[in-house]
């Protein structure tokens, strides 16, 4: 854990003034670059009040970006964090050959730019993909509907919960549910009973992590979902139609909701932290 | 640790259960849209692949985009490595906030991230009615490209020095010290040598998510043809006017270079393991 060091190299009486200069200096960048950006949102959000703030946030267009991203992320999440859980059973309980270039196409997504992604799936199921001809003739669209909006998002997120897990599980080995399995538990005993307790915070944390990007994807959605007003558009494709509509008040009011959730997801991140450090 | 030995690789259950999740969904949500993708580049042939990649208006997209993500690189090398360094070496109030801080940008969507941006550094916003008079435009500028860029790459630096640092044996430096090094002796001699890998790793990490970043830039960026218009916009654009062989083509460039730098990022974690484990 990045918190905690081990050992104190420097004790020293009383701080040198290289050391003030070198806090100060961090902590201004961090608060210029991070932390006003963040208030902002904020301030702006609730500039002309709490009444209008809550009028923002109710219209229907955002109340239905709101409710669409929600729906995407109680899809994506759930399917990952099956993904997430079976991908780093096969890799840390099994030797096999492929078994480390598995891993590497595991993280494949995290190096593939959300944006490129969309354009992927374009060639896929769009009216010029490879499967655009048979789509059509079935009388199936996926393109620019809320199922590229899944999909791509699936593609984002999916190493995110596989990630957490793989290095915990590396770590912890195997030899508690060999045990198990030769005491004659099945399978899914296994998992449940043995590994599961063993890896809850992680998967947790996963499960955190991807719903905060599913939430806010926005390069890869905003190809595939063709931003269909009142139909596929997602939070933050929202904010962006809102900005553009020179509604600042409206498209802060939205972030600020987004903004909210990735507060939630930093403290969640340090309690889980917390839970890791003290066991 | 988990090294079963060959004879009970297969000892614990669902091996082929796990291995045929994972490969059906590899295939289906990673693999089949990036062949899918490679195959429409590839039937474009090479010299209109060419032609489109070296036309005026791409080559001066690419032009900005790697400028701007080369100039968001090294501004967050200094302060990655300042932020590191603070965190790991002192203790101070607001440590543990600074410490939640940097993780801020992965949280936080990105078109949250570009809406605030763009408003704190438009010429009435809270640093830019200040930066305005000095003649220095962000908003709708390169400059604002590289923020932006910036803001969204932050933690990658931090986050692969810092545990670095944190395992640093003291002894090394105590040794220098007391055979009579000066401080900045210690430093290029002991610490920067130990720290390389790793910052060089999150150097290459922060350049591939700042090429391939969209949301937070299309908000302050003014994307402006020939002057602050990104790659990943070029492609937007594109695919706006249904010319998918520009967007394939343009998407298999950004695709290749991610790969690229995934190899040299994977090459530097190897390196910096076998420095751990020498010293």
């Amino acid at each position: 854990m990045p918190n905690a060091p081990k050992r104190m190299t420097h004790v020293r009486h009383g701080r040198s003034g290289s050391e003030i200069a070198l806090i100060a200096l961090a902590l201004v960048l961090a608060l210029v670059f991070l932390a006003v950006p963040l208030a902002v949102i904020f301030v702006e959000a609730f500039k002309a009040g709490v009444a209008v703030y809550v009028s923002k946030i109710m219209e229907p267009a955002t109340l239905h970006a709101i409710g669409l991203t929600v729906l995407t992320a109680l899809v994506v999440v759930p399917i990952n964090i099956g993904f997430g859980i079976a991908a780093a059973w096969l890799v840390t309980r099994y030797r096999f050959p492929g078994r480390k270039l598995l891993i590497s196409v595991i993280e494949i997504p995290f190096s593939v730019s959300p944006i490129v992604a969309g354009v992927t799936y374009l060639f896929l199921y769009g009216a010029q993909g490879l499967f655009g001809p048979a789509l059509q003739e079935a009388g199936l669209q996926i393109m620019f509907t809320i199922w590229a909006i899944f999909l791509v998002s699936l593609f984002v997120t999916s190493p995110f919960v596989a990630r957490e897990l793989i290095p915990l599980m590396q770590q912890q080995g195997s030899d508690d549910e060999e045990a198990a399995y030769s005491l004659g538990a099945n399978g899914f005993q296994i998992f449940r009973l043995v590994t599961l307790p063993n890896i809850r915070w992680a998967l947790l944390y996963g499960a955190i992590l991807c719903n905060a990007r599913v939430m806010g994807e926005f390069g890869g959605v905003s190809i595939v979902s063709g931003s269909v007003r009142g139909q596929t558009m997602t939070l933050p494709l929202q904010i962006e139609l809102l900005f553009n509509d020179y509604n600042a008040l409206g498209a802060f009011a939205a972030s600020s909701v987004l903004a909210l959730i990735s507060l939630l997801t930093l403290a969640a991140k340090a309690i889980l932290e917390r839970r890791a450090d003290h066991g | 640790m988990s090294a079963s030995s060959p004879a009970r690789r297969h000892l614990l259950p669902g091996f082929g259960l796990t291995l045929g999740v994972t490969l059906l969904y590899l295939v289906i949500i990673v693999a089949m849209p990036l062949t899918a993708m490679l195959f429409k580049a590839a039937s474009l042939g090479w010299a209109d692949f060419w032609s489109i990649v070296t036309s005026e208006r791409s080559l001066s997209a690419f032009r900005v985009t790697f400028l701007a993500a080369a100039g968001a690189t090294v501004f967050n090398a200094i302060q990655g490595l300042l932020i590191a360094w603070v965190l790991v070496r002192y203790r101070f109030p607001g440590r543990r906030l600074l410490d939640g801080l940097v993780d801020l940008p992965f949280a936080l969507p990105t078109a949250v991230a570009g809406l605030a941006l763009v408003t704190v550094f438009s010429n009435n916003g809270v640093f830019g009615q200040f930066l305005e008079p000095l003649g220095i435009k962000v908003a709708y500028t390169p400059l604002g490209i590289m923020i932006a860029m910036a803001f969204t790459s932050t933690p990658f630096v931090v986050r692969t020095v810092q545990p670095v640092l944190e395992d640093m044996q003291g002894e090394l430096e105590e040794a220098a010290h007391a055979l009579g090094a000066t401080r900045w002796q210690i430093f290029t001699k002991v610490i920067w040598p130990t720290i390389l890998p790793a910052f060089t790793a999150g150097c290459t990490l922060a350049f591939a998510r700042s090429i391939g970043e969209f949301g937070a830039v299309v908000f302050i960026a003014g994307n402006l043809p020939f002057e602050t218009e990104i790659i990943s916009l070029l492609m937007f654009i594109r695919l706006d006017e249904y010319d998918y062989a520009s967007a394939a083509a343009l998407a298999t460039v950004l695709l290749a270079a991610a790969f690229l730098l995934l190899i040299i990022t994977n090459s530097l974690q190897a390196w910096q393991l076998r420095y751990a484990e020498r010293s």
